[in-house]
């Protein structure tokens, strides 16, 4: 909390700061989400980045629950290490919490639940009645429903927001229910703005964006994204079957593909789904299926059947905890295996990873163009984390991301031949309805087949037809972009990473870099196939890496680690590796990096 | 389209339109006498009787003798995997509201592993047919007990005889909310023909039970249906509502538990339609909510209503 202090009108010290990580931590019927949101969407709207982090519990009601905010002026990254601000509701949340506050951090606490460690000198510490000032304010309903919004009036005082935006959204959320629920909201939040903040001796101010956006801000989570981003990218059909945490893209799909003529159905099982998006892909509609890490296994068979028949379709993975049915409601980069291997027999297709919830958008867009262009399933995989965190990020521009599919239906032939054997690999699928002039029309097929898609199960014709469902996307390699570095081309350290983790790294190189490191770090978005690059910018380094939220398995490797091992044969490839169900925290990669680095004796550390 | 209507003026009827002679593809590998040839014969006259157009017929399938049935029709279809044919096919009949979608599958397919499938095929009321080629054994995979297999059934997986109650397809069908049920006799070509075309005017989720024989592993068991085998083909009789005192003892199709009772009945039971009734269509609902959603104050175009949820996310 890099901060600079001046005098203001209240005769408080305003403390001007370049960002601030604040932690609520409560239950999770306390409604926190909700004011993490509501601050969210203000620092969107006041041009500041925003990005979230939260845990809920995997239980029905009930449980301990955070949401922690990071808000800057700059481009940010990562949730953020260390909070510089804990509010605690209840004595487990102090208990629980207490620890990711930093030293020198504001502890605001609840004085009708939590009772402070006297002996604590590391923190300042203010107690407000909080339950007992929002049952005040309600007006005595006993209940301390509310709190949540007292909270957030403190905050807006205290960090200096702007109020009257707040309060907007507020109204934008409580006004379908009727006076009855929004005038006590309004009288939780005012309570909570007009308490003496004296106390605290101090008020803040976060710093807009210094240089400006082009674009306005949105501000969403991935899990939004990822279903905008559908609709964006052509998609008109859907199905899917509920699962933590990807049941939020499906319900959106739901209620708004039919405002562009499509529909997404609630399947009787994971199964059902794949098969439903297959059949409505082939009908000549862009479709989908979505589950987590569970409904994936469930759904390799069809993938297998999407492989062999050449049917574009686009299965996401919101990856949780697993094996099994795991840590619902954590991280975990765990499923990249299946993603890459999921389906019987030689099984070649497009794997893509999103980084941020921005990137989140642009890639759905991005995997559903080349899913089309190639006639593959294109595997998806998000996370939990992506999942539920909100992110403020220029609105993108629909003109270039907005795309309507329109099936080729026009006559073909004579002598048509959709699975042709070309050299790229890439043929032309035919469509129910399609008129064929000479009057043969294809079948598509899990079962071997020719060039004309009947049954062929030759030792010749499978060699040539698995040459060619593989070579397509040897094709899509080479038009791939070639990996980037993040920091110097050359160097004694590269951290090498996919999916969620790209913020945390890279805050993790430019922390190492300040402390004389020599290091870089590169991502890798595109997992099937892999692009070009990643062997020459490893052999430019001394130590490579990769930063993975997975286990290091029976032979010392993650997931991408092996991958890349068996792809390059290299021998420098190490994990940095863990399976807490937590995104990574800079200061762990950082300890990581030195740690591994000093255990190769390096004389530079 | 008007590119397509300028080819169709230069183009034979015979290539455009189905018949008997130009359906027929690759030719069907399955056993002589198998009763599937009738379910076939009978899905190229009645698509010639409809004068289909070719490009419009699209036949779907799941794994299994039965199943093969795809590759022998010239027009489009899929062969897709084991059990999950309906649901793939609900895809494609929800989004392509313009075909009538058939499907042929197994006993195997229908009540073993596509189960679960049937019965929510069935309670969505998804548009389609489905015909079910049922043998009561697994053929393809040389003589295993399917679900539908008499009790007392020997089989390579059931040596002393199947002892798992056999599901009843009827009552299965009836119960799950197929609007559309009917039984059939692969030997009995005419009433096979005249279920399926009663299937294909439902609008509804038609299913037709056609009992095939398997002449390699399961020989002679339906012969107690065929009057020429010594057995009886007992067709039920649909009520008529004429009046008539004998037509208070017919069957009324829409009467769910009379077409229970009307099932329940012992081994070979009758054949006909057992249940019908209107109810709306996945489809109808599916295009009912995409029509609300597009008539209810969003933007003219796709972009612009992609853009209005942007800027509530402001």
């Amino acid at each position: 909390m890099a901060q600079t202090a001046m005098q203001t009108s209240h005769g408080l010290e305003k403390i001007h700061l370049e960002e601030v990580v604040i932690r609520i931590a409560g239950n999770s019927q306390d409604g926190i989400q909700s004011v993490g949101d509501m601050l969210s969407r203000l620092s969107g709207r006041s041009k500041r980045g925003v990005i979230t982090f939260q845990t809920f519990p995997s239980t029905i009601s009930g449980g301990p629950s955070i949401f922690q905010l990071r808000v800057g002026g700059h481009r940010l990254k990562s949730v953020g290490d260390e909070a510089d601000v804990l509010v605690a509701f209840y004595q487990h949340s102090y208990r629980d919490h207490i620890k990711a506050l930093r030293k020198g951090g504001l502890l605001i606490y609840d004085a009708d639940h939590v009772t402070p460690d006297p002996d604590e000198k590391r923190f300042h510490h203010v107690g407000v009645p909080m339950t007992s000032l929002t049952i005040e304010a309600i007006g005595g309903t006993a209940k301390d429903k509310g709190k949540n919004l007292f909270l957030m009036g403190l905050l807006a005082k205290l960090f200096d927001l702007e109020s009257d935006k707040l309060e907007e959204q507020i109204k934008e959320r409580f006004d379908a229910k009727g006076p009855k629920v929004l005038a006590p909201a309004l009288n939780a939040y005012h309570a909570g703005y007009a308490y003496d903040i004296s106390k605290i001796g101090e008020l803040f101010q976060i710093e807009k964006d210094p240089i400006g956006r082009a674009h306005p801000q949105v501000c969403m989570d991935g899990n939004q994204a990822l279903a905008y981003g559908a609709i964006a990218a052509g998609i008109r059909f859907g199905a899917g079957y509920p699962i933590t945490p990807w049941s939020s893209v499906m319900e959106i799909l739901r209620r708004e593909l039919p405002k562009f003529g499509g529909t997404f159905l609630q399947a009787e099982d994971e199964i059902a789904s794949i098969a439903m998006a297959v059949g409505a892909a082939y009908g000549g509609t862009l479709a989908m299926t979505g589950s987590s890490g569970p409904g994936l296994s469930l759904k390799s068979e069809i993938i297998s059947y999407a492989v062999m028949a050449e049917v574009p379709i686009l299965v996401v993975d919101v990856m949780r905890g697993g094996p099994s049915t795991g840590l619902p409601t954590n991280v975990e980069q765990s499923d990249l295996n299946l993603a890459l291997y999921a389906g019987h027999g030689d099984t070649p297709r497009i794997v893509i990873a999103p980084f941020s919830v921005r990137d989140v958008f642009h890639s759905v867009v991005e995997a559903v163009q080349l899913m089309q262009e190639y006639n593959c399933p294109a595997i998806f995989l998000s996370d939990y984390s992506l999942a539920t965190r909100v992110e403020t990020w220029p609105e993108p521009n629909l003109k270039e991301s907005f795309h309507i599919y329109k099936p080729d239906m026009s006559p073909k032939g004579p002598n048509f031949l959709p699975y042709k054997d070309t050299p790229s690999g890439i043929s032309e699928r035919i469509i129910p309805g399609v008129l064929m002039l000479d009057g043969n029309y294809p079948t598509i097929s899990g079962l071997e087949h020719n060039e004309a898609g009947h049954p062929d199960g030759s030792s010749v014709m499978h060699m040539k037809m698995t040459a060619k469902r593989r070579r397509k996307l040897q094709t899509l390699r080479e038009k791939l972009p070639p990996v980037s570095v993040y920091g110097p081309e050359t160097g004694e350290v590269l951290l090498i990473g996919w999916g969620s983790t790209k913020g945390p790294i890279e805050e993790s190189v430019d922390q190492l870099r300040k402390e004389g490191m020599d290091i870089s770090s590169l991502h890798v978005k595109y997992l099937s196939p892999l692009q070009r690059g990643i062997d020459k910018v490893m052999d430019r380094f001394k130590h490579v890496f990769v930063v993975e939220m997975n286990d290091s398995g029976i032979y010392g490797y993650g997931q991408l680690a092996s991958l890349l091992r068996a792809v390059y044969a290299n021998a420098k490839i190490k994990g940095i590796n863990k399976t807490d169900g937590l995104p990574f925290k800079v200061r762990e990669i950082v300890s990581a990096v030195k740690s591994k680095v000093m255990q190769t004796v390096h004389p530079s550390v | 389209m008007s590119n397509e209507l300028s080819v169709l003026g230069q183009i034979p009827e015979d290539i455009l339109k189905a018949t008997r002679k130009n359906l027929p593809s690759d030719h069907p590998t399955w056993c002589p006498g198998c009763g599937d040839f009738s379910v076939l014969n009978a899905y190229f006259k009645l698509n010639e009787r409809r004068g289909m157009m070719k490009q419009n017929i699209t036949t779907i399938s799941g794994i299994g003798c039965s199943s093969r049935f795809p590759y022998f029709v010239n027009a489009h279809g899929a062969h897709f995997v084991h059990g999950r044919a309906l649901s793939f096919a609900t895809g494609l009949s929800i989004s392509r509201p313009d075909l009538h979608v058939f499907v042929f599958i197994g006993d195997g397919d229908a009540f073993s592993i596509g189960g679960n499938h049937l019965t929510h095929t069935a309670r969505k009321n998804v548009k389609m047919t489905c015909v079910i080629m049922d043998n009561h054994v697994y053929g393809l995979t040389k003589k295993q007990t399917s679900p539908t297999s008499p009790l007392g059934f020997k089989s390579k997986t059931d040596p002393w005889g199947a002892e798992d109650m056999p599901i009843h397809p009827i009552k299965q069908l009836v119960s799950a909310g197929a609007t559309f049920v009917a039984r059939t006799h692969a030997a009995m070509p005419e009433h096979l023909l005249q279920m399926m075309e009663r299937a294909m005017d439902h609008n509804g989720f038609s299913v037709v039970e056609v009992l095939s024989e398997c002449t390699e592993f399961n020989r002679g068991s339906f012969d107690t249906a065929l009057a020429r085998k010594g057995g009886q083909f007992r067709i039920l009789e649909e009520k008529k509502n004429d009046g008539t005192p004998e037509d208070g003892k017919r069957h009324d199709v829409t009467d769910e538990i009379s077409a229970l009772r009307l099932a329940n009945e012992p081994w070979p039971g009758c054949f006909g339609v057992f249940y019908q009734i209107q109810r709306p269509t996945k489809n109808e609902n599916e295009a009912k909510h995409a029509e609300n959603a597009m008539n209810k104050g969003v933007a003219a175009s796709e972009i612009d209503r992609l853009q209005e949820m942007f800027n509530v996310m402001k």
